[in-house]
């Protein structure tokens, strides 16, 4: 196996404005290598979806260029790119079959008749859709349209494909099980794909790695593993799973920990990330995963809070207490475990190591 | 087999179901009846009336029953015996005294010219006549046209309580008096002539409308609401607007001194003499006729165009298809529906049309609604036309029966 390019997709300060007034899109540079599996992920309105636009040639940047493969692309039009697609609502012909579908990309590129038919079979089996071929779009299902769709983005063997929000329209069982069969389908063929969501625990489950994008810009780009443990800044932090947050000021700094005073007035010993002076304004997250209940080994942090709300949830119960003036803290207490014996009002004591409180920007 | 299903107040299943059912389609009939009565009494039953008009000539058969009665055992190769012209003269006598012979003349001027002049003046030399002497030469001495056997054999099948001859018209065929079916002399066919235009006219309008119609529609599916709420607007004004307005604003913008003539001859395009006829012939009727069904083939096709995700063409694109094969492949295929079911309004709406046609179409522009018009109301062969719009509503219900085998009836939506 060759050396894989790891700026197969560059981007290059590209910016993208629709109406001359507000950029959708601010300087983004963006390098995804060859065989990845990168996910855009943000709120809706943060400019992930334009991104792929533009990579797809359906929008132009008003400035930058985008590299495929080497090749500047901003002039190239869409239908010469060779980059497959999946869209949000499959985008499938209604009025051709399953068959035709697949064949449309290969009969555009001229391809053999025996050859098309002999992969389109290979595609079909690839998905598990044997036997469909004569089906059209509108008798089968939501999860069988969506495979077709996934085939026939797959089937002329682009190098890249981009997947915009292919599983929204489908419920959660089934999105689940396509979610591994989709990083299967990546891993078998080793093929780039850029995919698009803003359901991070998609995002959590299929990416080699994630951009986070919020307002234009990309907020952290790292593997799903450092995204969650070790979020840049304080939107990826509470966009990505549940996080607890207090708020204020750093008094004390030093290498791997900062004391930090919250508005409360207690001090909170923690890991500054993105703080780097005494007297800033931080904000400090939490993953409720990361707090002990009654601890008992030596920790930075003990504090005692008080029950507000308990939520069974199935497999844990999740406890909404009143921590340091904090009346949205959450506890996620597994069931399996638990013995405690938790009751609106009862007084809980707290602990956490000052490495999972992340001191992050304000 | 399965066990009778019974409900649980011990019904069967299938007749408390029917009993449900019942009732809501009892209400489903109510709603309707009022508009369904109307129909029906407004509508189907005077339609079927007036068509019948184009086989029925019972009224006639009335008048002169007893001549057509003894007219049976005549076999018309020869004159008619004393039998014929006695029984003719008492009834003729009849109808002069009962004043409806002016009817007669009428009716049997339709099968031969002449007779109008010969009634008439036959009944007015009808008291001279001597009732013991020879019928046949005393008729023929009042007209010498009596003579022409002819006459008789018009007598004979005018008489007829149904017949189905002008349906033959409607073709520029007659029935010669000898049973044999011929074109009519070349100089008087027209009939043929305008079905052959009023198609024409109504394929090349249903065209032009498509062309002119295909782009503005895909616009209006494309457009942000606000703006295409606006060009809807714009393509709806038509219907807004009297028929005849718009029809009188063409006249006013295609004559020859014309709106369009004059700024062609002041733009330099078209010499002050020989200004552009664009009235009173074909090109006119067209115009007039495009601009009028426009929007008829915009909705349908609007209304599928709309339901075409745009990602469709995106689809096609990312997959390698120019622009052009995404659009042949794919966008065009899926507006068919639109296509055939704006196409199959305006066909139906221009075959019939008449109005504008009247006005802008001249002699060379009229349509054959204009020669059912002119039957109507100024020849008074209400016969002949109602057999041709009999013709032509067949016409146009075999078109719908086409539409319907090949595209389905349900696939015909307006907006």
């Amino acid at each position: 196996m060759n050396s894989k390019k790891t700026d197969f997709v560059k981007f290059e300060q590209v910016d993208k404005s629709y109406d001359g007034k507000e950029l959708v899109v601010k300087g983004l540079d963006l390098d995804i290598a060859e065989g990845e599996f990168l996910t855009l992920l943000g709120p809706s309105g943060s400019g992930k979806t334009t991104t792929l636009m533009m990579l797809a040639g359906f929008e132009t940047p008003t400035n930058g260029e985008i590299y495929f493969d080497g090749r500047p692309i901003n002039n190239i039009p869409p239908h010469k790119r060779g980059i497959g697609m999946v869209f949000q609502n499959y985008a499938l012909f209604p009025h051709l079959s399953v068959y035709e579908n697949l064949a449309f990309p290969l009969k555009v590129r001229k391809v053999d008749k025996s050859e098309i038919e002999e992969r389109i079979n290979q595609t079909l089996k690839m998905v598990s859709l044997t036997g469909f071929e004569n089906r059209m779009p509108a008798q089968l299902s939501g999860g069988q349209q969506q495979r077709v769709a996934v085939a026939r983005a797959l089937v002329f063997d682009p190098k890249l494909v981009l997947m915009d929000e292919p599983l929204g329209a489908l419920d959660k069982n089934l999105r689940e099980s396509m979610q591994y069969e989709l990083k299967h389908i990546h891993e078998s063929l080793g093929v780039t794909v850029v995919y698009v969501t803003h359901d991070q625990g998609e995002a959590l489950t299929m990416s080699n790695r994630i951009a986070v994008f919020n307002d234009g810009k990309v907020q952290q780009l790292s593997d799903p593993n450092e995204l969650y443990e070790t979020p840049v800044n304080s939107f990826v932090a509470s966009f990505i799973g549940e996080n607890n947050t207090f708020t204020g000021t750093v008094k004390e700094i030093a290498s791997g920990s900062a004391k930090i005073e919250t508005d409360s007035g207690e001090t909170i010993v923690a890991n500054p990330i993105a703080v780097s002076s005494s007297g800033e304004k931080s904000r400090i997250s939490l993953r409720p995963e990361r707090v002990s209940i009654d601890p008992n080994v030596q920790l930075e942090n003990k504090f005692t809070s008080e029950i507000r709300e308990i939520i069974y949830h199935g497999d844990h119960t999740r406890v909404r207490v009143n921590l340091l003036g904090n009346d949205d803290f959450i506890l996620k207490v597994p069931n399996a475990s638990s013995d405690l014996k938790l009751n609106v009002g009862d007084k809980l004591d707290l602990g956490w190591s000052s490495h999972d409180c992340r001191a992050l920007d304000y | 087999m399965t066990a009778e299903i019974r409900t649980s107040d011990g019904e069967l299943l299938s007749v408390k179901l029917k009993k449900v059912e019942r009732r809501r389609r009892t209400t489903a009939f109510l709603l309707a009846a009022p508009l369904l009565f109307f129909i029906v009494f407004a509508y189907v039953i005077p339609i079927f009336q007036m068509l019948g008009r184009s086989i029925d000539n019972a009224e006639m058969n009335s008048f002169l029953t007893e001549t057509h009665e003894v007219m049976q055992t005549w076999d018309g190769s020869e004159m008619p015996g004393e039998d014929v012209t006695s029984t003719f003269y008492y009834e003729l006598k009849t109808a002069v005294e009962n004043k409806y012979h002016g009817k007669i003349a009428t009716r049997l001027n339709y099968e031969k010219g002449g007779f109008t002049s010969l009634i008439k003046k036959t009944s007015r030399k009808l008291k001279n006549f001597d009732e013991n002497a020879n019928f046949l030469d005393q008729f023929i001495d009042v007209h010498k046209k009596w003579g022409d056997i002819e006459y008789w054999q018009a007598l004979k099948r005018g008489t007829d309580a149904y017949h189905f001859r002008k349906y033959l018209t409607t073709f520029d065929y007659e029935q010669k008096f000898d049973g044999s079916i011929e074109r009519i002399p070349e100089k008087l066919r027209i009939n043929v002539t305008l079905w052959l235009r009023t198609i024409f006219v109504a394929v090349g309008v249903t065209f032009c409308c498509f062309i002119l119609a295909y782009p503005i529609s895909h616009l209006l599916s494309v457009l942000p609401t606000r703006y295409s709420n606006l060009l809807m607007i714009c393509v709806l004004l038509p219907f807004w607007t009297s028929l005849l307005v718009r029809t009188s604003s063409w006249m006013v913008l295609l004559q020859k001194q014309g709106v369009l003539n004059d700024t062609l001859v002041s733009l330099g395009f078209v010499a002050d003499e020989s200004r552009l006829e664009l009235m009173y012939n074909m090109t006119g009727t067209f115009i007039a006729m495009t601009q009028i069904l426009l929007p008829f083939m915009v909705l349908p096709l609007y209304s599928v165009m709309k339901t075409i995700s745009p990602s469709l063409m995106r689809a096609a694109t990312s997959m390698g298809a120019t622009p052009f094969h995404a659009f042949r492949k794919i966008y065009f295929p899926l507006t068919y529906a639109g296509i055939s079911a704006g196409s199959i309004l305006v066909f139906v709406l221009a075959i019939g049309y008449y109005i504008t046609p009247a006005l802008v179409g001249g002699a060379k522009g009229i349509l054959i609604s204009n020669r059912i018009a002119y039957h109507m109301q100024q020849s008074l062969d209400w016969s002949l036309a109602t057999a041709m719009a009999t013709v032509l509503l067949i016409a146009v219900l075999v078109v719908y029966w086409l539409y319907n085998k090949i595209v389905g009836i349900d696939n015909m939506r307006l907006g």
